[in-house]
């Protein structure tokens, strides 16, 4: 995130997120790129045909003079990478960045990424690297299949990502509850 | 002035645009191949230079360390070059805070302070503190300072916080004080062990040398009280309770003697003391260990069979176990785990602390310290002094003795023993043990100097602060944990007033009528003296020269002549460096840390690092997207316990120990033991949780015990709660736009 924001086409701004996984039991983080849909869901339920893929599969941001800042692209990525900026009225996201790929530079992103969990080169490169795991690009979420231009690295024995049922309305550690608000403890 | 008064006017402010703002990036005119200032890792990064301000930077993609990888604050580091709290010009106080003067006025005050101090109350009396943030050219000059310039033996350096203990282990054992192997050996051993050390926050570039080892096959064990990132990908964790290090790797030295995992060979030819080595864990049963440990047992054995099973290991290890009072028996005993299996000085067995401090390496290795002279010598053997006194030009007479280390500096002080103190490259109000004493210690100071490149914590006690340069201000070297003797570049000028550090120093000098020893035309000069002062001690840079140093991308100490090669394995000749030549082996009888939880406060403190922030937060703490991710303190506890306490998630709760209080919100995570607490440190007055720990020292190394302390804790009242709203507030004060 904090190299996202270096780079010259969106400066100060980050494009990518990290998620806690689960932060009442463990540390783990996952960085969330855009994954580059090879039929994105989010320019399909585009109403104003504001994001565009171009001819390197990389799926854009909003274009200026269409985006009608809607959110249906936020509402239905299925890895909830698009996020409509309030006060730009834009969808915004990771472009794989385009002004340092389209020179023969790898992404910010993946360049500094300090333990490896963002990686950028080639399939010989990555099966050198990581021997014990292979990278898979197809995902299926219920019944909606779909394919990336960016890889995750799993087990030798799947082929596919299945998303098939999230569990909703857990309530998190991290979460106050009314009650609690008014039950005189103090919290920030 | 109050804090707040103090934060208002110098900061820390929260900047979150580079110098000429996001939205216009001039074109570098160059960019700069230096290091990054935020570890000891020292990451290649080049910093894009326009018309004399940091504008941006490029991941450094040859550098053979880190190949362009960097963490947040390497990434971020370039916003502290021009942020609107530098100071730009010297400071005096008045009645209410300070007021800009004259370097001239500034500097002949401190000079009449130091003499009036010394001629009133002898030489000893005025001390001076110091930092292994410094270069490798400004360390060495800084003991040369104080040992002819303030002629005290009072100087001591901010590493006695940090990793002394290792140092002392490593020189016990081994003879030498630097990990045994470039990291390079890391992904060709088969066996990781990680002791105390939360390498996925402060290490985070290290991360891709153990994961490469991981993907071919390596296993990784981490002792950690916490499943920090690193932990929750281990192999085996074991979460010992605070304090235990020793008792856990005796119980794993038992099991390897019993199961005959030992190199019998090598502890008998190439080792002094295995039998009475081996005879003190005779009874340390992984049982035994395990109930002081507070693990299972089978699990102390499981490691230890894969400890004792593979061919190739590299064992690392850092603060979790060093900042204790028996911090070196806790060093010493996991040397013991690598000296017994006899996997040292050849390719992937390897063995190594990881220096925490941008030069936490090199900074202490040429006369920081209060024991120590040039190349890592002894202040008190007589055949070092000769040398060092040849290099000087003055006479054994001349050359003050040993003096008091870091936290016995500001016992005198508080004692009223020591009256004055230069302080540069330290934050102590944020990083001494019990901040408390050590704020009564310096209002006890009849005369204190900062000299520093932000309004530190510490600054706000002196009587004039003297604004200094940050590490790309300067030509010079560093050290990195690996004892890879880098450059670091000269990007830009110190902005409008401010004198690079070494100038300072050279002035104070000469203003003290020491000009003749302090004649260095520029700081490669001073490299060059510190070349020959090291020639012939343990650390050696006689070979190494600033052009070497770039051509071939750092060089490896010990270095002792032109030709050489650098040293970057040690102990290839199976050969230590003590006179005999033998690894030193050393029994470490468990004992309790010096305080431990009893009925009236139940529960186990440790401190430590995040992240986003770097040591005591000075440059951290004014760099938005790091405070954005890091705010403030918080307390890590299990929800276990959180229930026994009946305090929730985020709930405002007060930890108390018999130094003092502190108010945080809790993080109520499982990824803690449940009878201890985890605040991170990197903050001062109210919010610093080194309020609470204790000063006591490891008697060997002098090192505090930052991670063991007793507490109790409640939930916090409502007029605590509102002064931690307001604290946390004022970390997130936007710096005035200009």
């Amino acid at each position: 995130m904090a190299a996202c924001a270096e780079c010259d086409t969106h400066r100060g701004t980050p494009m990518i997120q990290v998620e806690q996984v689960d932060p009442a039991r463990s540390p783990q983080t996952v960085p969330m790129v855009c994954m580059h849909c090879k039929n994105p869901t989010c320019a399909n339920s585009c109403p104003a045909d504001a994001i565009k893929k171009d001819e390197n599969g990389i799926v854009h941001s909003s274009l200026k003079p269409r985006c009608i800042a809607c959110r249906n692209c936020e509402l239905s990525c299925p890895f909830g990478v698009p996020i409509v900026k309030d006060d730009i009225q834009l969808m915004q996201k990771c472009d794989m960045c385009f002004d340092r790929t389209s020179v023969g530079k790898k992404p910010m992103c993946a360049t500094v990424c300090p333990t490896g969990a963002l990686f950028y080169g080639t399939h010989e490169e990555i099966q050198q690297l990581r021997p014990n795991s292979k990278p898979v690009n197809r995902w299926r979420f219920g019944k909606q299949k779909v394919e990336t231009r960016v890889y995750v690295m799993v087990p030798h024995d799947v082929d596919e990502m299945v998303v098939d049922s999230p569990e909703f309305g857990q309530t998190g550690a991290g979460s106050i509850l009314d009650s609690e608000r008014d039950s005189g403890r103090e919290f920030l | 002035m109050t804090p707040e008064e103090y934060i208002q006017k110098y900061g820390p402010h929260i900047s979150d645009s580079p110098a000429t703002g996001w939205d216009a990036k001039p074109a570098p005119e160059k960019l700069v191949k230096t290091h990054c200032c935020f570890c000891g890792m020292q990451c290649g990064i080049k910093l894009a230079v326009a018309a004399n301000k940091v504008v941006g930077f490029e991941p450094w993609e040859d550098f053979p360390f880190n190949e362009g990888r960097l963490c947040p604050k390497g990434v971020k580091r370039y916003m502290q070059t021009h942020h609107s709290d530098r100071l730009t010009d010297p400071l005096i106080r008045t009645g209410k805070g300070f007021r800009k003067a004259s370097w001239d006025e500034a500097l002949d005050l401190i000079v009449s302070k130091i003499r009036g101090i010394q001629a009133q109350s002898g030489k000893n009396a005025f001390s001076m503190m110091s930092g292994v943030s410094l270069t490798n050219e400004k360390s060495y000059l800084v003991g040369k300072f104080a040992r002819i310039a303030l002629n005290t033996a009072n100087l001591d350096y901010n590493g006695r916080f940090c990793m002394v203990s290792a140092g002392a282990g490593n020189k016990k054992a081994f003879g030498i004080d630097r990990a045994a192997n470039t990291w390079s050996d890391i992904p060709k051993a088969k066996v990781i062990w990680i002791a105390g050390s939360n390498v996925s926050e402060c290490f985070p570039t290290l991360i891709h040398y153990i994961w490469k080892a991981r993907d071919q096959g390596a296993k990784l064990v981490v002792i950690d009280p916490r499943m920090t990132a690193i932990a929750r990908t281990a192999d085996y964790h074991v979460a010992i309770r605070p304090g235990t290090d020793s008792a856990l790797n005796q119980a794993i030295l038992h099991e390897l003697i019993r199961k005959e995992h030992v190199d019998r060979d090598f502890v008998e030819k190439r080792c002094g003391g295995w039998s009475e080595l081996a005879r003190s864990v005779e009874t340390c049963t992984p049982e035994w260990a395990g109930e002081i440990c507070g693990v299972n047992s089978d699990l102390i054995r499981k490691v230890a069979e894969l400890w004792g099973n593979t061919k190739t290991s590299f064992l690392l290890h850092a603060r979790g176990i060093e900042q204790h009072t028996k911090g070196v028996d806790n060093v010493l005993s996991n040397i013991n785990l690598v000296l017994a299996t006899g996997r040292i000085g050849r390719e992937g067995c390897g063995y190594g602390t990881i220096t925490g401090q941008g030069n936490g390496q090199g900074g202490r290795e040429h006369g920081h310290k209060c024991d120590q002279l040039p190349g890592n010598r002894d202040i008190e053997n007589p055949v070092h002094r000769e040398h060092i006194c040849k290099v000087w030009g003055i006479t054994d007479t001349e050359l003050p003795r040993k003096g008091k280390s870091a936290v016995e500096l500001y016992e005198a002080m508080h004692a009223g023993e020591i009256k004055g103190m230069i302080n540069i490259c330290c934050n102590p109000m944020v990083s001494h043990p019990d901040t408390n004493f050590a704020r009564e210690a310096l209002e006890k100071l009849d005369f204190f100097c900062v000299i520093d490149f932000f309004m530190s914590e510490t600054a706000r006690y002196a009587d004039v602060v003297l604004p200094g340069s940050l590490q790309e201000e300067e030509e010079g070297t560093t050290t990195s944990a690996e004892a890879r003797v880098v450059r670091i570049r000269a990007a830009v000028t110190p902005p409008e007033n401010a004198w690079t550090d070494t100038r300072i120093l050279l002035e104070l000098a000469r203003r003290l009528g020491k000009e003749s020893f302090f004649t260095y035309p520029d700081n490669e000069a001073i490299f060059n003296e510190l070349r020959v002062a090291s020639k012939g001690g343990t650390a050696d840079y006689a070979g190494i020269t600033w052009e070497r140093i770039e051509k071939e991308k750092g060089v490896f100490w010990p270095c002792p002549e032109i030709g050489h090669p650098g040293t970057p394995r040690l102990f290839e000749d199976q050969k230590s460096y003590h006179p005999d030549g033998k690894f030193h082996l050393h029994p470490t009888p468990y004992r309790l840390s010096y305080e431990t939880p009893d009925t009236e406060y139940p529960i186990y403190l440790t401190s430590g690092r995040s992240v986003f922030h770097y040591l005591s937060g000075t440059q951290t703490r004014r760099i938005k997207f790091l405070v954005d991710q890091c705010p403030g303190p918080v307390c890590e506890m299990h929800p276990a316990l959180a229930k026994k306490l009946q305090v929730s998630a985020g709930q405002l709760v007060t930890l108390e120990t018999r130094r003092g209080q502190l108010t945080v919100p809790i993080q109520v995570t499982e990824a803690i033991r449940e009878d201890t607490v985890f605040v991170p440190y990197h903050w001062p007055e109210r919010l610093a949780v080194n309020q609470l720990t204790v000063h006591a020292l490891d008697p060997i190394s002098k090192m505090p015990e930052f991670k063991v302390a007793a507490c109790r804790i409640r939930p916090a009242t409502r007029e605590e709660a509102t002064k931690l709203r307001s604290d946390y507030a004022n970390l997130k004060l936007e710096a005035p736009r200009t």
